[in-house]
């Protein structure tokens, strides 16, 4: 940094002289390459992408005003990976090493367009160049991820520059924290991390307490399998974070902040170090920030890899350096946490939408979304869905929207069965539902919950005792096993669940889960507990007849469980290629060349080969 | 060892001896040696004043701590039908018979270790076996020695190339 000039900033005017400064540098027609490096596209290779556009901007010589900046996830992540050109941000999809010299030539130094990059509508067959014209993108309302695609997580300056510290800024300049906490109680703000508990009100009954010292935390231990978008903003926008925590702070009066983050998630950690050592550099964390008289050190700590810790009173154990167990929450946390001083914990998405709220005021913010659930909320769509991906959206639109116009419906023309929200806590929601509103109160009504904003959608071949016994599988495993409700309770659920998907169900298991369900809602210690139960609960709530299928039938309708269907060749369909005869390791197919073949239903062990190998799909699972 | 002592203290110091960095400093020290040696963390245990106890409890707890070092390889091999049915149980049998080494466990010379999986989801090129997530199939259990004898050999020069 040294080399634009920023030195430690003792005030908010050379705060906002450095930001006039760093926009008076930028040329208009100086061209920027922004390359996602989000987990999607860095999965596809983007890092490498990024590494060929900066030797092609080396290459390109002095006259040439260019750069080329990694950048935070951009949430298409079905067409990655993805490039954008600015000024006039055209956007390209599924980009491979080869295409970097002709986007360079053509659309860097020539200023045309490379047709065949672009996304193609499908609805209407048309080329699109700009990300916003995307029907993906037109539905979208980003404000936790609007920096995202847009800066370089690595550069605070890029951060100052897009007008980042303006909220911490305007929050020393001064407003009381009472000023603060009552503008984000305006905003109706609750917490993203799943629990949706009024943030406003949690940072006064923290403010309120009494204890010394206080202290601020960020749960960045994102645990739900199907769930990206703290991990997006970790990576993709790491200062708005820690802004967040900031203004937090501030007005909670703590000094000392802590940031968990997700053992799984190493380039989170750097990217937050980093991001804290340049925030440290420029004063605006540490002592005397921006020459007022607050202060506030930040730590980052990576996870030891429990799901448990993403609940706030485990998070807080792991923290203290001992088993992430949770304890009864009858002493809040505010009151007593960490290290049995008043602590208030906060999700990443949460703090990130505080400079949000402090720049354009809670009443803007309470504008968006629903009468009780504002704002925007982030999903990460994903499973049998066209488009996957993070969107972000603002709450009460309808779950019909995002799959159908975000996520441009099911894969390979196949029909909807379900989408589960909420993470393993959370629960399946049907097709009848559809057009129900997103927000935290419908969707608990529903039988599932907001959660961490996980979306997975589900196809008609997807059996949802499977999936019940997936989750639940999940949750036994990662059990802390401190109350027996829930270390007993899971294990037999999940017995019984194996059972019913060895069709070896038995009339009143369903009863018997239900039972178990109840108990475990009832009497478990922690949230994890408490709502370890919705995925069975709630499928069976609305596919009883699937479970009953299994039950009653010996049957799977969706043909997944193994040995609750059966393999037969349709004789329409098949030419006798004798592919699968050659492929089936039982030795159970039969049959004469350029003949229908036949399955020996005696012989077959229903491992699914012939079924892959057909290439005309003449098997057919019955 | 006094090695370990010294990087054990500077692991300490890195936290400012604040035991309720016990998860870092444990995570630590295992990036130091692959995974948590018994004497390691006791010597731990005694810079912080905690009992050992508190330790295990902790390296039990989390799922990214190792109280075993892992083999320089990891092979597994499929035991689902239908590489059953080709006879995977008699190529674990064969591993076992040679190299001492049960199913989930790592070969004395940590040279592998070794895991026996449900399904592969690789039916069709049954039996299946991986090394360091590389596919071999339709494995023998002639096949799948020469397969782990080849480590061997592989272990011992990468170990010569890093001594040099």
């Amino acid at each position: 940094m040294t080399e634009l000039g920023i030195k430690r900033f003792s005030s908010l005017v050379e705060l906002e002289g450095m930001r006039e400064k760093l926009l008076n540098s930028r040329s208009a027609s100086a061209k920027s390459i922004h390359v996602c490096t989000g987990p999607g596209c860095v999965a596809k290779g983007s890092f490498k992408l990024y590494e060929i556009f900066c030797a092609a901007v080396e290459g390109a010589g002095s006259d040439v005003q260019v750069q080329a900046k990694c950048v935070g996830c951009h949430g298409f992540c079905e067409r990655g990976p993805i490039v954008v050109i600015e000024p006039g941000g055209i956007f390209y999809q599924r980009v491979e090493e080869p295409d970097v010299a002709e986007i360079f030539r053509e659309t860097v130094l020539g200023g045309r367009v490379v047709e065949r990059l672009l996304y193609e509508d499908p609805n209407t067959g048309k080329k699109v160049e700009k990300a916003n014209e995307i029907p993906f993108y037109k539905v979208q309302e980003r404000i936790a991820l609007s920096g995202n695609g847009l800066l370089d997580p690595t550069e605070i300056s890029d951060y100052i520059a897009e007008g980042g510290y303006t909220a911490l800024a305007k929050v020393l300049s001064p407003m009381t924290p009472e000023e603060v906490i009552s503008e984000v109680e305006l905003s109706g703000l609750r917490g993203r991390g799943g629990g949706g508990f009024p943030t406003g009100r949690k940072w006064r009954s923290c403010r309120q307490a009494e204890g010394s010292p206080k202290y601020v935390i960020c749960n960045g231990d994102e645990g739900d399998p199907g769930a990206f978008m703290d991990r997006c903003i970790m990576e993709g926008n790491p200062h708005s974070v820690i802004e967040g925590m900031l203004i937090g702070a501030y007005a909670i009066g703590s000094e000392h902040g802590y940031i968990y983050v997700r053992n799984e998630y190493p380039l989170s950690v750097e990217r937050l170090k980093n991001a804290v050592a340049q925030a440290k550099e420029l004063g605006l964390v540490g002592e005397t920030i921006l020459g007022s008289s607050f202060s506030f050190d930040i730590r980052i700590n990576r996870g030891g890899g429990a799901f448990v810790c993403g609940e706030s009173t485990a998070l807080m154990a792991s923290l203290e350096g001992r088993p992430g167990e949770p304890r009864a929450k009858y002493v809040h946390t505010v009151e007593s946490g960490f290290r049995g001083k008043p602590t208030n914990l906060n999700n990443v998405e949460t703090w990130a939408n505080i400079p949000h709220i402090i720049n354009r005021g809670g009443k803007w913010f309470a504008g968006i979304g629903t009468e009780k659930s504002k704002g925007t909320k982030v999903f990460s769509l994903v499973g049998n869905v066209v488009n996957t991906g993070l969107v972000e959206v603002p709450m009460g639109i309808t779950m019909r929207r995002i799959i159908d116009e975000i996520g441009g419906g099911i894969r390979d023309g196949k029909r909807f069965k379900a989408v589960q929200t909420g993470g393993p806590s959370g629960g399946c929601i049907p097709a009848e539902h559809l057009d129900a509103r997103v927000d935290f109160e419908e969707l608990t009504k529903l039988g599932s919950m907001m959660g961490s904003g996980g979306m997975i959608v589900m196809d008609e071949e997807t059996c949802m005792v499977r999936v019940a016994k997936y989750f639940t599988d999940f949750l036994q495993k990662e059990s802390c096993g401190k109350c027996t409700p829930c270390r007993e309770g899971l294990a037999q659920m999940l017995y019984i669940l194996d059972r019913i998907t060895d069709g070896e169900g038995q009339v009143g298991d369903i009863e018997r889960l239900e039972e178990l369900g109840g108990l475990l809602e009832g009497t478990a210690l922690c949230a994890l507990g408490k709502t370890a139960a919705n995925p069975v609960i709630s499928t069976i709530r609305y596919f009883r007849d699937e479970y009953d299928a299994h039950i009653l039938d010996g049957r799977c309708p969706a043909k997944e469980c193994r040995g609750l269907f059966r393999y037969e060749i349709d004789p329409e369909a098949c030419n006798g290629c004798g592919i699968c005869l050659k492929n089936c390791p039982a030795d159970a197919i039969t049959g004469e060349k350029k003949v229908p073949h036949v399955i020996n239903q005696e012989k077959c062990t229903l491992c699914g080969t012939c079924w892959e190998k057909c290439p005309f799909t003449a098997v057919l699972k019955v | 060892m006094p090695e370990d002592s010294e990087i054990i203290e500077q692991i300490v110091d890195r936290y400012d001896g604040d035991d309720g960095m016990l998860i870092p400093m444990m995570q630590d020290l295992q990036a130091e040696s692959g995974y948590l040696p018994a004497d390691q963390l006791r010597c731990l245990g005694r810079h912080l004043r905690l009992p050992l106890s508190r330790l295990y409890a902790v390296a039990t707890f989390y799922s990214s701590f190792r109280l075993a070092p892992k083999g320089a390889h990891e092979v597994t091999l499929c035991m689902g039908t239908v590489c059953y049915l080709k006879g995977s149980a008699s190529i674990s049998e064969a591993i076992t018979r040679e190299f001492q080494v049960e199913p989930g466990g790592t070969t004395r010379d940590r040279l592998f270790s070794f895991q026996a999986v449900n399904c592969m989801g690789a039916c069709a090129v049954a039996p299946v076996m991986t090394v360091d997530g590389k596919y071999y199939n339709g494995v023998s259990p002639a096949s799948a020695l020469e397969i782990l004898y080849g480590l061997t050999k592989e272990h011992v020069t990468a170990d010569k190339e890093e001594q040099t």
